[in-house]
């Protein structure tokens, strides 16, 4: 078997494409995992928000993309507030398992609403001018709007990194999930921390939304399949460590993007196969503590 | 005890005069296999607390199965929906030996995952026929001599099949084995302490979980004559937390009464909607139909803010409180 050096790189670069989408969905989870203890299944839904959003400014106010990369995630933001506010706040002190079902209801309920007025075929966004085309590197040819969501996306991550591990309010984060009782008690305003932690993981999600909109087809079904590969990342991973986290969406989109190369069939059960590695070798997860 | 055993013998006589009573067996029958899968799923979330996310795996991998059984080796009707039990067996083993080794929100998590897996993998293998699923599978004769071509036979043999899980459930629940899951689900870290193996206790109640939800899975396959990739689906197993959540957590007869009410909705919802159309006026309604995963996100979202009980949970909770005062 033969494989041309260039098609090999060309897969890599989409590999790292999911793999960034993959990292940020992870990231956000992870985060509002720590502080709320839910798990967002409505992830996967606030994404197609994200890249929806942006067709149906750019369709109906003609509003570019540019922008929306900045309102959309901070629209969906808002939204997830929203959701917290009226919704989560009550299930806090309840079983995980109802975090996980009110937000499978809330999923479905976005996604219906969409698939409403949408149907379920895609939608075609395209990307801006300024990133169109593609570079020859010599060795490849590289489309420059995938290298552009690698690198901003790569930004993201590393800022979210820097944010909760090495800032002032990072620092109230992580000690919110360690213990927010004893948080409260000097002072800070946990369930505003948590609302905003969750509109925070949210914007993230339709961040990664309106990235995704020129290179994945938009419908209202798109989170869908991507929110159950992201939970497979977050079992790989373990939701401990944010970095742990970033580095176990890249990887694994990589390997995915390789298994497109060497094993096409395998390429959309890669992901739920390592999975099952990791479980029986490391159950804890790559970078999970074990209890 | 005794009025809750007369309320289940008047169920089933129920149901055994059904079709005299105008029903349509088919649907009945249909109702039948959901009471039957939400009921094993309940035995899972609602005694021993595990929630599972993948039981569409086990439903629509069996459902497989039997159907290939019956179709293409030309085996009894028995023989098929064996081997489709057996199936949601052996995947109950796999997925609960994986998923055991990580405890709540993970669990979920995985049993996802590895539900999706199979779903992939049901959409590329050559034996489901990918899109279409498994058409016109015949119903052949039960023992090579009961012919189920017939709706009211085939009735009566699926209302003995299920009316024989259920009670298979009822006893597990009751037996010192459903106990210690209880006493598991209740306070794990005291069940080790009083010296029980709570990952096999976990395992085997995956296992006759799984295995019972093959069972439905076989025998909707062999009523309904096909087997599809909904069934494998992920929002199958959405569906069965759903029914389980509507009629009630951790009861007996709330998976029976949530199956109804779920499946009745999906089937009736388009028409619900006309009604509400004609009485109110208001055009949105007629769309309804169209708009399921809409409803059930809805009663999602309302049963697990208002009503976590269920509807058999809060009559429970009812009778308890009356005879209290």
């Amino acid at each position: 078997m033969s494989i041309s050096l260039p098609a090999l790189l060309s897969q890599l670069l989409l590999g790292l494409v999911n793999g960034s989408f993959y990292a940020i969905l992870s990231l956000g989870l992870a985060v509002i995992f720590g502080l709320l203890n839910v798990i967002n299944f409505a992830h996967g839904a606030l994404f197609m928000m994200g890249a929806i959003v942006s067709w149906m400014a750019m369709n109906y106010f003609e509003v570019n993309y540019w922008v929306m990369l900045v309102a959309a995630p901070i629209l969906v933001g808002l939204f997830g507030i929203v959701i917290e506010r009226l919704f989560l706040r009550w299930i806090y002190k309840l079983d995980h398992l109802y975090g996980l079902l009110l937000t499978l209801g809330l999923t479905l309920l976005i996604e219906g609403v969409f698939r409403s007025v949408y149907g379920v075929s895609g939608l075609a966004y395209s990307a801006p001018e300024a990133l169109s085309g593609g570079t020859n590197l010599g060795f490849m040819f590289l489309p420059n709007y995938r290298a552009w969501v690698v690198v901003v996306s790569l930004i993201v991550c590393f800022v979210t990194w820097y944010a909760i591990e090495k800032t002032r309010l990072g620092a109230y984060l992580r000690a919110g999930t360690e213990n927010p009782r004893l948080v409260e008690a000097f002072g800070i305003n946990v369930p505003l921390m948590v609302t905003l932690t969750y509109g925070f993981g949210v914007a993230l999600a339709a961040f990664a939304g309106v990235l995704a909109a020129p290179v994945i087809q938009i419908s209202p079904l798109m989170g869908q399949n991507l929110i159950i590969v992201v939970f497979a990342v977050v079992v790989i991973g373990g939701m401990g460590s944010i970095m742990g986290a970033i580095l176990t969406g890249l990887g694994l989109g990589v390997i995915e993007g390789l298994t497109k190369v060497f094993y096409p069939e395998a390429s959309s059960t890669v992901v739920f196969v390592i999975m099952v590695i990791v479980l029986l070798i490391r159950p804890a997860g790559l970078f999970g503590k074990e209890k | 005890m005794n009025k809750k055993l007369l309320g289940y013998g008047l169920l089933l006589l129920a149901l055994i005069a059904a079709p005299f009573l105008g029903a349509y067996p088919v649907f009945v029958m249909k109702l039948l296999c959901f009471a039957l899968f939400a009921s094993a799923f309940n035995l899972l979330l609602g005694y021993a607390g595990l929630l599972s996310f993948g039981h569409a795996a086990f439903l629509g991998g069996s459902a497989y199965v039997a159907g290939h059984v019956i179709k293409i080796w030309h085996m009894t009707p028995e023989v098929g929906l064996i081997c489709g039990t057996l199936t949601g067996a052996f995947l109950g083993w796999v997925f609960g030996v994986l998923a055991i080794r990580r405890q709540g929100i993970y669990f979920a998590m995985i049993t996802l995952a590895l539900a999706q897996m199979l779903f992939f993998l049901c959409l590329q293998a050559p034996f489901t026929g990918g899109e279409d699923g498994l058409q016109s599978v015949p119903r052949g004769k039960l023992f090579g001599v009961i012919d189920l071509a017939n709706d009211l036979t085939m009735y009566y043999v699926a209302l003995g099949i299920v009316a024989i899980a259920f009670a298979v459930i009822v006893r597990t629940i009751h037996s010192p084995f459903g106990q210690v899951l209880k006493g598991i689900k209740e306070n794990e870290p005291r069940a080790i302490s009083l010296g029980y193996d709570t990952h096999r206790f976990k395992l085997l109640a995956f296992v006759i979980s799984a295995a019972l939800s093959g069972l439905a899975g076989s025998l909707k396959t062999l009523v309904l004559g096909f087997a599809s990739l909904s069934d494998v689906h992920w929002t199958a197993s959405g569906g069965v937390i759903l029914m389980t959540l509507v009629g009630g957590l951790g009861t007996l007869s709330g998976p029976l009464v949530g199956s109804a009410v779920v499946v009745l909705l999906e089937n009736k919802i388009g028409e619900m909607g006309n009604g509400l159309f004609r009485l109110s006026g208001i055009e949105w309604f007629r769309t309804l139909g169209e708009s399921v995963t809409m409803v059930t996100g809805l009663i999602f979202v309302i049963c697990v803010l208002l009503f976590r009980r269920g509807i058999m949970g809060e009559i429970i909770a009812l009778r308890d409180r009356m005879k209290r005062n």
